[in-house]
């Protein structure tokens, strides 16, 4: 069969450096953290890993992780540019 | 609790809004499908939300077909594998459009005729994809662009028409509660013949309020009764985790209205007519849990 098929193949990155949306800048405050990890688990975009740091690259500064800290540990901090 | 896997299906990152509960959904479900997968998905944010072509950020096979298809095509595909002998899951991810209005009679009919597969819909109760327009799942009183001085009808009562199909699994889940939401895609997963997922997913742009409160949005629905956590496994049902707090005691559903753009200058009789809704419903629920309907 020579019929070309539109398939897309899995890039990291394939919609750009989402990064780029952000206002807000969570920023973590390691000495409140208690690494309950319940930012990594309702981060949408899974951009929170299991050493909780948070990828800066990709996280489109949704607040979630900070509103959802039962330490109130994350901080949303607005980017300077 | 259950043990979550590592492992991320999406790479990063999709196109969905900042704050999206339907990405977040997403990476639930799977981590409970595992990568003997394949994903179909009619026209919804889904399709969009993937990349841009010829990239897409899902690790797992997407199949991206018509609006009306989803479940057809699911139908088509599971018997293919079966008979190839192959266990691969087929998940159809659907909006509440794709499912409640247009998708609805192919739903029905792979229901009927026992298709081993899972529905999810992901239910942001609004054409949320193409500029937030009224969908049957918008619940009354909702302003959209389509109906901007608030829904003048009721919600449709899904889980119910998908119910009479007597089908061995169907639960209803919400964006807020993941690990609740886990579980009920491992389980669905592994029952044979059909089954049917419906997620309550917040929607912060189409729905009006800060990308941060999405969570809190959810947990509010459940709270208020607004939105109910159960199960129907083989005809027996069973209510879970918040809802059954929400039985004995709720949150008035104003609590939940005001904190949304789209609930904006409701009058009283609505939230009035909105409030016995949830009333009725949850004696129903009761009831139902009594085993006397």
């Amino acid at each position: 069969m020579t019929a070309k098929l539109a398939i897309s193949r899995p890039v990291k990155g394939a919609s750009g450096k989402t990064g780029s949306w952000r206002t807000f800048r969570p920023v973590i405050d390691r000495e409140a953290c208690n690494s309950c990890g319940l930012c990594a688990q309702f981060c949408p975009d899974g951009c929170i890993n299991e050493e909780l740091e948070i990828d800066l690259e990709f996280c489109k500064g949704c607040g979630i992780c900070a509103q959802e800290c039962p330490k109130q540990a994350i901080k949303m901090v607005r980017e300077e540019d | 609790m259950p043990e979550i896997p590592k492992e991320e299906y999406i790479l990063r990152c999709t196109s969905a809004c900042a704050g999206c509960s339907s990405s977040l959904v997403l990476r639930y479900v799977f981590k409970a499908a595992g990568p003997d997968s394949v994903l179909v998905v009619p026209a919804c944010c889904t399709s969009v939300i993937q990349g841009i072509y010829p990239n897409t950020a899902m690790n797992i096979p997407v199949y991206n077909v018509a609006f009306a298809s989803a479940a057809a095509v699911a139908s088509g595909m599971s018997t293919a594998f079966r008979t190839m002998g192959r266990k691969t899951n087929v998940i159809c991810y659907a909006g509440d459009g794709g499912t409640v209005d247009i998708g609805i009679q192919a739903l029905s009919g792979a229901l009927e005729r026992g298709t081993d597969f899972l529905y999810i819909c992901y239910d942001n109760e609004a054409y949320s994809n193409t500029g937030m327009q009224r969908s049957g799942g918008t619940p009354l009183g909702a302003r959209t662009t389509t109906t901007p001085c608030g829904k003048k009808d009721n919600k449709k009562d899904l889980d119910r028409i998908v119910a009479a199909h007597n089908l061995p699994y169907m639960a209803t889940a919400c964006s807020a509660y993941p690990l609740d939401l886990y579980k009920k895609v491992k389980k669905a997963l592994s029952i044979p013949g059909p089954k049917f997922i419906h997620i309550l997913a917040p929607c912060p742009p189409g729905w009006r309020f800060p990308s941060a409160e999405t969570i809190e949005m959810g947990k509010l629905a459940v709270k208020t009764g607004m939105w109910v956590l159960y199960e129907r496994e083989y005809g027996t049902f069973s209510l879970n985790g918040a809802s059954k707090a929400a039985m004995k005691k709720r949150l008035p559903v104003r609590d939940y209205l005001t904190r949304q753009g789209r609930f904006k200058g409701i009058d009283e009789e609505t939230i009035g007519i909105l409030q016995q809704t949830v009333d009725r419903n949850m004696d129903r629920y009761a009831r139902e849990v009594e085993g006397i309907c």
